[in-house]
C-alpha cells in the first residue's frame, strides 16, 4: 500500500468518530456546512465605504500607513510625467518592465535601457536594475494591497527583485475589499489560474531585530502605485 | 524524572531568574499587543470572524481526506509532483532524494516550522548539502546554531548588540548595531544566494482544496524570491493546513496577520498553483509538494482534541501566555512552544515524555481567548493532565491524596492534623526551602502563612 493510501486510510479511520465544533461546549457533532462559514466575511472585516471616492481615500490612507507611495492621476500623460519625475529624482540607470497596455504607454518616456521580463531574460541583469515597473490585477481599498500575478506582472521575479517596484493601475481596477478581490481573480482566471498570485501590501519589511520596522528586507525598499 | 522534565525545569529556573530577559520579552510583546488590538478593533466583528474561521477549519479537518484528495489532484493536473510522508524520516528521505536527483549543491530556504519539526537542516547538512535560511530571524538563529525562539519571531530574544556581535564574528560585516544597517548586511549577503541556489525550499500557511493552491504569508519577500529564482522548488506542508475554498483566504489572511503580528495583512500573501506554466517567463521548472503526517492523524483520531489541528501557527497564544513570557521560548525544548505546543507536543512526541508541559500552565485561559480559530487550548491542557495520570498514575501523588482523603473525612484526624501542623511549623521554618523540607517546591519562593494557635472552630466554641 502506498504512503498516500496509508495516510488517507488513517484519516478515514480517525474521522469515524465525530468531533464537536470548537467553542460550542460540546455542540452538535452533526454540524453540517450549509453555506461557507466565511461567506459573510465582508460584514466582519474592516469596513469600507460604498462611495468610490471614500474607497480611494481609504486606499491612500492604507498606502501611507504602509509607507507605500500612492499617486492618483488623471491620464496616461500624467502617469508618464510622474514616472519621469521618479526617474529624475532617483537617477535610475537601468529599469525593468514587461510588455502590456499600460506599461507600453507609460514606460516609453524613460530614456534608459529597458529590460523586458516577458521573454527569456538574464536574472543577473534584472538584479542590476534600479526599478521594476509592472501592471496589476487590482488594488484593494480595505488593505492597501496590490494584486499581481505571474501573468499580469511580467512573471514571478519582476515585482520583487528590483529595489523599487512601480505599479501602474487604472482607476477601475480598485476593488473595495478582500472578498471582492477573490471574486475578481475567480472571474478573471478560473479554472486556469496563473501559477503565482501575490497580494503585495506595502514595501518589503521586517521587524526581526528588536521589533523595529526596517523596509526592504529582501524585496523592494520602495513601492510606488501610479493610478490613473 | 525524565530528561525532558529535568531540562525543562533547569531552563525554566534559569530564565525566570533572568530579569533582563523577562523585561526584554515583556516589552517586545507589549508592542505586539498594542498593534494587535488596534487591528482587531478595525474589524467590524472580530468575534464573528473567529466563529467563521473556527467553523471553516472544522469543515476542513473533519473532511480532511476529501479535501486532501481534491488538493492533490488539482496540484498534479498542473504539473506539480506531490509526495506523501507518514513520518519525519520519510519526508527527509524524499527531500534528500529530490536534491540528489537534481544534483543540487545549495538550497535556499524560507521560513518553515515543519522543517524544524522534522530537523531537516541537520539531515541535509549531514548529507552534504549547503542550506541557507533566508528569513532574517531564521538566518540569525541559524548562525547561532539555535532553534527558533518563537514560531513567528524566531530571534525576538536577541538584542541588536548581540546580533551585531554575531554578524561581526560570522560574516565579518556589521557597520553598527542599527537594525536597518544589520538588515542591509543580510540583504547583501542573501541576494546572490537567491540567484545561485539550485533549489528553493518553503513551508506553507494554507493549502486550498478547491483550486489546488499553496498559500504563503510573509513580510520580507524572501519566500517570493525562494519560489521564483531556483529551478526547483520544494514545499513541505502539514496535512492539517487545508482550507476548503479559495475565498476562505479573504478571512484567513487578515486574521493570521492580525493575530500573528498585529498587521492588517502581511506584506506578501502569495498563492502558488503550479511550477512555471506555458507562457510564463520565469518560475521553477519543477515543484515538489511534500505532505507531512508525522502523527497528525493520531491527533485527528482524538475527537476531544481534534480542534488542535485547526491551528494556523499564528503564535497569538504564545504571546499572551504568562508562562511563555516568563520561561521563554527555548525552555520548552519543542518545535512548537507556548500553549499550543504544550497541547500538541504530547500527541506528536509521546504523552509520558511531554506531559509536564501541560502542568506548566496556570489555566488562566488567555490562550483560548486569543486563538483566532477558537481552539479550546486550556481545557486541552487539563485533558492531557487527566490522560497522563490515567495511563500512568504517579504513586506518591496517589498515596498523598489517599491519606489526605482519610484525614479530611474524619473530624478526629482533622483536629489532630491541625494541632500537629501548629506544633510542627517552627521546625518547618528551620528547614524552609532546603532539601529536607517536604514542601520545598512551594516554600522555596513563597511563605506558608503561620498556623494560628486557635482555630476558627475553637474561637466559635469559646466565644462569650
Amino acid at each position: 500500500m502506498s504512503e498516500r493510501d496509508q495516510i488517507l486510510g488513517r484519516i478515514r479511520e480517525a474521522l469515524q468518530t465525530k468531533a464537536p465544533l470548537s467553542g460550542s461546549q460540546g455542540g452538535s457533532p452533526d454540524y453540517a456546512v450549509a453555506q461557507p462559514p466565511a461567506a459573510h466575511a465582508c460584514d466582519w472585516l474592516p469596513s469600507v465605504g460604498k462611495q468610490l471616492d471614500s474607497q480611494f481615500s481609504l486606499f491612500a490612507y492604507n498606502a501611507a500607513d504602509l509607507k507605500a507611495e500612492f499617486q492618483l492621476l488623471n491620464s496616461a500623460a500624467e502617469a508618464r510625467q510622474a514616472l519621469l519625475q521618479l526617474h529624475n529624482a532617483s537617477g535610475w540607470k537601468k529599469v525593468a518592465c514587461h510588455s502590456g497596455g499600460l506599461t507600453d504607454a507609460v514606460c516609453s518616456i524613460l530614456d534608459v535601457p529597458l529590460l523586458r521580463t516577458d521573454r527569456p531574460y538574464d536574472v543577473q541583469e534584472l538584479e542590476k536594475c534600479d526599478a521594476g515597473i509592472t501592471e496589476c490585477d487590482g488594488l484593494i481599498a480595505q488593505t492597501g494591497s496590490v494584486v499581481v500575478t505571474s501573468r499580469s506582472a511580467g512573471g514571478r521575479v519582476l515585482s520583487v527583485l528590483p529595489p523599487h517596484h512601480i505599479v501602474l493601475a487604472r482607476r477601475e481596477q480598485l476593488v473595495p475589499d478582500l472578498p471582492a478581490a477573490f471574486d475578481l481573480l475567480r472571474e478573471k482566471y478560473a479554472p486556469d489560474y496563473p501559477s503565482m498570485i501575490s497580494f503585495i501590501t506595502g514595501p518589503s519589511r521586517t521587524g526581526d531585530i528588536e521589533r523595529i520596522l526596517v523596509l526592504g528586507a529582501h524585496g523592494p525598499k520602495k513601492l510606488t502605485i501610479l493610478c490613473y | 524524572m525524565n530528561i525532558f522534565v529535568s531540562e525543562f525545569k533547569r531552563r525554566a529556573a534559569e530564565k525566570t531568574a533572568d530579569l533582563r530577559h523577562r523585561q526584554f520579552i515583556r516589552s517586545a510583546l507589549r508592542g505586539y499587543e498594542a498593534a494587535r488590538d488596534k487591528r482587531k478593533g478595525a474589524f467590524q466583528s472580530w468575534e464573528s470572524a473567529r466563529q467563521a474561521a473556527a467553523e471553516t477549519k472544522w469543515d476542513a479537518i473533519n473532511h480532511l481526506g476529501t479535501h486532501l484528495e481534491s488538493l492533490v489532484s488539482k496540484l498534479e493536473t498542473r504539473g506539480t509532483k506531490v509526495h506523501w510522508a507518514s513520518s519525519g524520516a520519510q519526508a527527509r528521505d524524499i527531500i534528500t532524494q529530490i536534491l540528489r536527483d537534481k544534483n543540487a549543491r545549495s538550497i535556499i530556504k524560507s521560513k518553515a516550522m515543519t522543517s524544524e519539526e522534522i530537523h531537516l537542516n541537520e539531515a541535509l547538512e549531514h548529507a552534504g548539502f549547503k542550506v541557507v535560511e533566508s528569513d532574517l530571524g531564521e538566518f540569525i538563529v541559524q548562525l547561532r546554531h539555535e532553534a527558533p525562539y518563537h514560531i513567528v519571531f524566531p530571534s525576538m530574544h536577541l538584542t541588536r548588540g548581540e546580533i551585531r556581535e554575531l554578524f561581526q564574528r560570522e560574516l565579518g560585516d556589521a557597520p553598527s548595531d542599527n537594525p536597518e544597517d544589520l538588515t542591509m548586511v543580510v540583504r547583501r549577503v542573501m541576494r546572490q544566494k537567491f540567484i545561485q541556489a539550485d533549489v528553493g525550499f518553503t513551508g506553507a500557511n494554507f493549502a486550498i482544496a478547491e483550486t489546488g493552491m499553496i498559500s504563503i504569508a510573509e513580510n520580507e519577500g524572501n519566500s517570493r524570491l525562494t519560489s521564483a529564482l531556483p529551478k526547483t522548488m520544494i514545499t513541505l506542508i502539514g496535512i492539517e493546513k487545508v482550507l476548503p475554498r479559495f475565498a476562505d483566504l479573504a478571512l484567513f489572511l487578515p486574521m493570521l496577520a492580525t493575530a500573528g503580528a498585529g498587521q492588517m495583512m502581511t506584506c506578501y500573501n502569495t498563492m502558488y498553483s503550479g511550477p512555471r506554466q506555458p507562457g510564463e517567463p520565469d518560475g521553477p521548472e519543477e515543484w515538489h509538494v511534500v505532505l507531512l503526517d508525522n502523527r497528525r492523524t493520531e491527533l485527528l483520531a482524538d475527537p476531544e482534541q481534534r480542534d488542535a489541528l485547526h491551528c494556523i501557527r499564528c503564535g497569538a497564544c504564545l504571546n499572551v501566555c504568562p508562562v511563555f513570557r516568563n520561561v521563554g521560548g527555548s525552555t520548552y525544548g519543542t518545535t512548537y512552544s507556548g500553549p499550543v505546543g504544550s497541547v500538541i507536543t504530547p500527541h506528536l512526541r509521546g504523552l509520558q515524555d511531554w506531559k509536564h508541559l501541560s502542568n506548566a500552565s496556570s489555566l488562566c485561559g488567555a490562550c483560548t481567548e486569543a486563538c483566532p480559530v477558537k481552539i479550546d487550548l486550556h481545557h486541552h491542557l487539563l485533558q492531557n493532565r487527566r490522560n497522563a495520570s490515567a495511563s500512568k498514575p504517579a504513586f506518591f501523588e496517589r498515596l498523598a491524596y489517599t491519606i489526605f482523603g482519610m484525614v479530611a473525612n474524619d473530624p478526629k484526624f482533622w483536629w489532630l492534623a491541625k494541632k500537629l501542623a501548629w506544633l510542627a511549623q517552627p521546625f518547618q521554618n528551620l528547614a524552609k526551602g532546603t532539601a529536607v523540607d517536604p514542601a520545598k517546591a512551594w516554600t522555596k519562593t513563597r511563605d506558608l502563612p503561620p498556623m494560628p494557635r486557635e482555630t476558627f472552630k475553637d474561637w466559635w466554641r469559646n466565644r462569650t
